[in-house]
């Protein structure tokens, strides 16, 4: 049997592929974590931000939480799946994750659409810039985990690469993460 | 050839991480307590600014139901979803060095942002800034619009 390198390093203890993919974490939360921190900081000290928050959507923001929350749930039950060796279970549901993602770019496309028409440009104001860098980049992350996940469950079906499912559900759990702390910053705090 | 063509559909085995494999059931309990909390963190602030008078009060509630409860359920994705307990301790210090990192960004520059002078410096524009029609001082000239927006 042919053991490749990068699959059997044991000095790291854990799969090399799942060590990378915490790695891209890590560098993942000082991206979202500056712009957020930054983000944050000008907030507070200006208080004429409230005033542009105060148009973005609370619901289509609450029901984007639901889906990518509910998209996490499919993502961890695919690698529960996984571990049972059912990759047909675990392709399936990686594609409903797949799903959740094409539903919440869909919903923010349509949010997108009604502010820009609005005139709520990304260079309306300093507000507008930080409301479509953050969430732009964060929906960039979703559309990279949906094509991730796109080849992770072909090879599931197959029974094939079935620890990838773990790790393409690590990451989107990150995206869900991310999700968490941008809802209240740009749609609840007013 | 695929770099993990002949690997095993998991190696974790070797560490524990298979053996704290929940039931189906789990994940969904922790689901539906994870849609439970995003209910009150909309609704929250929603009553918190029509129901209280008291600003101070409505900002505190703000600042538990959305902030807080946030936190709350960043904690359960990372633990119940990224099984973070039973992963290999560095991971986590690898985590929480990033944040550090974050931390020390956010104090470095906290000073230029939120402060408008300081110990031989001072930002003008930031100070002379003010609201459309207003007299008070609420921020700095980073905020003001440059664009077409109809507020």
């Amino acid at each position: 049997m042919i053991r490749p390198i990068a699959t059997t390093r044991e000095m790291t203890g854990m799969p090399t592929g799942r060590l990378a993919v915490w790695w891209l974490i890590a560098s993942e939360i000082v991206i979202f974590g500056g712009v957020l921190g930054s983000y944050l900081m000008h907030r507070i000290g200006h208080k004429e931000w409230a005033a542009a928050s105060a148009h973005t959507n609370t619901w289509a923001g609450a029901f984007n939480t639901l889906v990518l929350l509910t998209s996490s749930l499919s993502a961890v039950l695919a690698h529960n799946a996984a571990l049972r060796k059912d990759g047909k279970r675990a392709a399936k549901l990686l594609w409903f994750t797949i799903l959740g993602g094409g539903i919440f770019l869909v919903v923010k496309s349509i949010e997108w659409t009604g502010e820009i028409k609005a005139g709520y440009t990304i260079t309306a104001n300093n507000f507008w810039s930080f409301y479509y860098t953050a969430a732009g980049l964060h929906g960039l992350h979703v559309i990279a985990g949906m094509i991730v996940m796109m080849f992770v469950a072909a090879d599931a079906a197959k029974g094939k690469e079935l620890q990838r499912v773990e790790n393409a559900g690590l990451y989107w759990h990150f995206v869900d993460l991310v999700w968490i702390f941008l809802f209240p910053l740009l749609y609840i705090a007013k | 050839m695929s770099d993990t063509a002949h690997a095993p559909a998991s190696t974790d085995a070797a560490h524990g991480h298979d053996a704290h494999a929940h039931p189906d059931s789990f994940y969904i309990r922790i689901w539906g307590i994870l849609l439970v909390m995003l209910v009150v963190s909309v609704a929250g602030p929603e009553l918190a600014h029509r129901i209280v008078s008291n600003e101070t009060v409505a900002f505190v509630i703000v600042l538990f139901t959305a902030f807080g409860i946030a936190i709350v359920k960043a904690y359960m994705v990372v633990k119940n979803f990224m099984h973070i307990g039973v992963e290999k301790k560095y991971v986590g210090y690898i985590l929480i060095t990033m944040l550090v990192l974050m931390a020390l960004m956010i104090g470095g520059v906290g000073p230029d942002v939120l402060r408008h002078e300081g110990h031989r410096w001072v930002n003008q524009a930031a100070k002379d800034y003010k609201l459309p029609g207003d007299t008070g001082h609420h921020g700095d000239a980073y905020g003001e619009p440059h664009g077409d927006a109809k507020h």
